[in-house]
């Protein structure tokens, strides 16, 4: 229980995937102009993380990795190569998946998070996601707490910045800086703000 | 054609960057520039995966259904992301190693979709490629820039060869170690779109609110 909640710790503030991997910068930069909507993906972006996670992780192992088809009788095969095809597949069958049993079940939720979900298939974030948790060797729960506080870390920062930028629109800005440019500081100075958090252990 | 086809390739480099001025592809332009022997390899990796995946894509692109693009688009970049973590895995393990997971999100480049869908579902397979190799090219620049300044003042050398030599080796250099760590990647990033932008006025965005001015009477 203390590893895996030292595990959310660190995923949330020390190894936010925004601010210090720079997982799914388009739409970080792009839709952090009003907090309205980056709380509307930021939630999208935790609810989808906490399904794929571990829906990747069951993939790897019982179809892809070494030794997976054991049981029907071909212990040497090894599919590990064709992880990242897979779990890319996974992520745009789940975000459809999810899509159409939004829209039926939970219209106003359909309606408030829908227009985000397309754009969930191509955000890093998401796939970075699983590809740290194979990379780490997570297993099912640990792929579990995983998605779901990467996710919230990922949801905190895109609402921090928009807060931030909601102000920055009303200042005297350079030419040259206006827009992108002091976007891109500002996410510098708050990625600094975070790194203050890599001291903490549980 | 040869001119304008000239033009394709190195209109992306400056006047059109993916990365300052279409926003395209941040991600991985921002995490493995600590070392520009790093940078290079992820530069050549998304050039040739950009090429090549908008080659493929717009040979088949009057048989893709409109409806499933998406997902055939990704299959295509999928194979070829995978054959070059392959190659990357099978000659340069140890690059392999430091680019760990960010070679696999070249599939979620946003460069790579972005041009499959503007460009080449549009536009014969030739002049895809070529843009294609443009866009990698541009994306690269910038790369290579942000590696040059992060690895010169961090660690004063560039591709591992030093340059400035550091106070620890008994030299004269005060490495940066700032440059090293993720948030100074921002910064450089900010101030290259500054540098760009005044070069090129026209690329300034547009202001939402104008400072008031006010005539003394």
């Amino acid at each position: 229980m203390e590893a895996l909640l030292s595990l959310a710790v660190k995923a949330i503030f020390v190894e936010n995937l925004a601010l210090s991997f720079f997982l799914g910068m388009c739409t970080f930069i792009a839709v952090s102009k009003k907090i309205s909507t980056a709380i509307g993906l930021g939630i999208s972006v935790m609810v989808v993380q906490s399904i794929t996670v571990p829906a990747n992780n069951l993939i790897l192992n019982y179809l892809l990795a070494p030794g997976a088809f054991a049981w029907a009788g071909f212990p040497e095969v090894d599919l590990t190569f064709l992880g990242l095809i897979s779990y890319i597949g996974v992520i745009a069958a789940l975000v459809q998946i999810l899509e159409m049993v939004l829209d039926k079940y939970f219209p106003p939720l359909y309606n408030a998070l829908g227009v985000f979900l397309p754009l969930i298939t191509v955000n890093c974030a998401i796939l970075g996601g699983s590809l740290f948790m194979v990379e780490r060797g997570y297993d099912f729960t640990e792929s579990v707490t995983y998605g779901v506080s990467s996710g919230f870390g990922w949801a905190l920062a895109i609402t921090a910045m928009a807060g931030v930028r909601e102000k920055l629109k009303y200042s005297d800005i350079p030419d040259g800086l206006q827009g992108l440019g002091i976007t891109f500081i500002s996410a510098g100075l708050m990625a600094m703000a975070f790194m203050s958090f890599s001291g903490v252990k549980l | 054609m040869a001119h304008k086809r000239a033009e394709m390739l190195v209109d992306p480099l400056v006047d059109n960057n993916p990365i300052t001025l279409q926003v395209l592809g941040i991600c991985s332009a921002l995490a493995v520039t600590s070392s520009l022997q790093v940078a290079f390899v992820m530069a050549i990796a998304v050039t040739f995966v950009t090429g090549f995946s908008s080659l493929f894509i717009s040979m088949i692109r009057s048989q893709i259904p409109g409806s499933i693009r998406i997902i055939v688009q990704m299959v295509v970049i999928a194979s070829l992301v995978i054959l070059v973590d392959q190659l990357l895995k099978a000659f340069a393990f140890e690059i392999s190693k430091t680019l760990s997971v960010f070679v696999g999100l070249i599939i979620t480049n946003c460069i790579v979709m972005g041009r499959a869908e503007a460009f080449a579902m549009k536009n014969p397979p030739i002049d895809s490629f070529i843009d294609g190799v443009g866009n990698g090219l541009g994306y690269g620049l910038i790369l290579m820039l942000v590696g040059v300044i992060r690895e010169l003042f961090g660690s004063g050398s560039l591709f591992g060869i030093t340059i400035l030599e550091t106070v620890n080796n008994g030299g004269w250099y005060v490495p940066n170690g700032m440059l090293l760590l993720p948030p100074s990647a921002f910064f450089i990033i900010g101030l290259i779109i500054w540098a760009f932008r005044s070069w090129k006025p026209g690329q300034v965005e547009e202001r939402e609110y104008k400072i008031q001015t006010v005539e003394a009477h």
